[in-house]
């Protein structure tokens, strides 16, 4: 296989959870191999979705999502639950199983999909932990960990398997500044260290400029606006991505929802 | 005609959920195997499934035995055939209230325990998860839960049966003074292991199945958000109970019949 093939490619792809409403329509995108890209964009402009969608979630209603040079098929389930088994995903509350210890959730990828000695399991899931942090939470229980450790358990048990694909679901939604930092440079650390391919969705800007290889901005419906390196997006001069990076509260993307005017809901307007 | 469409619209969406069901419960019972080769999950949650509804059966099938034998002892007493008291007890309860009270108390219970856990499980994502860490949930998490909930039940109907039986005899022979060697022996020559026995498992057998099937389905199908749970759980209770009263007077019809 050529390592210059996107490890994931998007092409002409429509989704839409009700194929009337879409929320993704016709895009066409390409991930590069063993980078960190970031995927950023407004809420509801189907950032979770592109992550869904690789996942085999959902299918796609129209076009073709391929996972490094092989179709997603969701009808598939051996070829999807393979391909699955290559990737691991941080999602956006951590997904974490509640009935489990820290320790078993991080240790139920390699319980359900090899048949490693206990001890092993023991060591690799210590490694992982370490890796994050938490080795020494490893005896708690998910409801005595904190948001940001919940993020980090979840983190460990998603690079568990040593996957070659690692995709975050907003891993910086409601963490505190320390928190936030960690996370970021845990992610950049992974993907140097492992070579794997990482997908961040964000809206946090700051955060994944300063960790991405590639970013793409999307907006409603999945349009891309820009994609390119951080640096890229920061010197744009396209104003809906300028507005975007900046943070600015009005301009190509309006701040009002689509209303009549203000004159005439109140009544001022004959 | 807007009737008609209407008529034709519901129709076809009853269809299109009955064969959803249906996939659903398929798909359930084809991930049996692989659950049974998780078999410490297996054990858990009958363990856990009975456990949950151990003391309301148990509380219940005491109250049901003393009322049964106070009620049934005015009645038959008025006919002088008080001395058929244990016989008339002993098959109300294997035969009827045992798999029906305890089935319906068992939706009401764990029923609703398994659906809110699922639903849950959904809206934490966790459901997603196991998904994408290429783990079967309906192997992992239903099928273990299914098997637990048809093994508990049988058990927990003759548990309810046991106890209710119990307090009948303190009704009856301590309290009113029905002879107990009447009360025991009419037991033994006229309730049938098979006949009586059996078919009451039977039907307790079935009523597991459609509780817990009700229950998964509605956690694992159910919206992910809170009025979606509390609307998932309440489904539950009214959808097993209807499904256990309708299934009970199809299976007595055909157990019981003939004399």
């Amino acid at each position: 296989m050529e390592t210059t093939l996107p490890f994931i490619e998007f092409d002409h792809v429509s989704f839409g959870y009700d194929p009337s409403r879409l929320i993704l329509e016709d895009i066409s995108l390409k991930f590069p191999r063993g980078k960190v890209t970031a995927i950023l964009g407004g809420s509801g402009c189907g950032k979770t979705t592109l992550l869904r969608l690789i996942g085999g979630v959902h299918a796609a209603n129209k076009g073709r999502v391929m996972f490094d040079g092989e179709l997603i098929n969701t009808r598939n389930k051996s070829q999807l639950f393979k391909m699955r088994s290559r990737l691991g995903m941080l999602f956006q509350f951590g997904a974490l199983f509640t009935d489990l210890s820290v320790f078993e959730n991080v240790a139920f990828p390699l319980r359900e999909h090899t048949k490693l000695p206990q001890a092993m399991v023991r060591d690799i899931v210590l490694m992982k932990l370490n890796a994050v942090g938490l080795r020494g939470a490893a005896d708690l229980r998910i409801s005595e960990v904190s948001g940001g450790m919940a993020r980090r358990v979840a983190l460990a048990r998603a690079i568990a398997l040593d996957p070659e694909l690692i995709m975050y679901d907003e891993p910086f939604a409601g963490l505190d500044l320390i928190s936030m930092g960690v996370a970021a440079k845990l992610i950049r650390t992974l993907n140097d260290v492992t070579g794997a391919t990482s997908l961040v969705v964000s809206h946090d800007v700051r955060e994944c400029m300063s960790i991405s290889d590639h970013v793409v901005l999307l907006a409603n419906q999945g349009r891309i606006v820009a994609q390119g390196t951080p640096d890229e997006l920061m010197n744009s001069t396209d104003p809906e991505t300028r507005q975007f990076v900046r943070g600015e509260p009005d301009g190509p993307v309006k701040f009002h929802y689509p209303a009549p005017e203000l004159a005439a809901d109140f009544g001022l307007k004959a | 005609m807007n009737l008609l469409v209407g008529l034709g619209a519901w129709t076809l969406d009853q269809l299109r959920g009955w064969g959803h069901a249906a996939l659903f419960f398929a798909e359930m019972l084809r991930a049996v195997p692989a659950s049974l080769r998780r078999f410490s999950l297996v054990v858990a949650q009958i363990y856990a499934i009975g456990n949950r509804s151990l003391v309301i059966i148990m509380a219940s099938g005491l109250a049901v035995g003393f009322v049964l034998a106070l009620q049934m002892y005015y009645a038959l007493s008025i006919y002088g055939a008080a001395e058929s008291l244990g016989l008339i007890v002993n098959l109300s309860l294997v035969r009827e209230l045992g798999p029906v009270v305890s089935a319906l108390l068992f939706a009401g219970r764990a029923g609703t325990s398994l659906t809110a856990e699922i639903g849950l499980m959904k809206a934490g994502e966790q459901i997603s998860a196991m998904e994408l860490m290429a783990v079967d949930p309906k192997a992992r998490v239903l099928a273990p839960r299914l098997i637990g909930g048809i093994v508990a039940l049988p058990l927990l109907a003759a548990l309810f049966s046991a106890v209710g039986i119990m307090g009948a005899w303190v009704v009856a022979v301590k309290l009113i003074g029905v002879d107990a060697g009447n009360f025991w022996s009419i037991m033994q020559t006229q309730v049938d292991v098979w006949r009586d026995v059996g078919n009451g498992m039977i039907k307790a057998f079935v009523f597991g199945v459609i509780c817990t099937v009700v229950a998964l389905y509605q956690g694992y199908e159910t919206q992910a958000t809170p009025e979606g749970v509390a609307y998932a759980t309440t489904r539950t209770v009214v959808i097993s109970s209807l499904w256990i009263l309708g299934m009970d007077f199809i299976l007595t019809a055909l157990m019981f019949s003939t004399p």
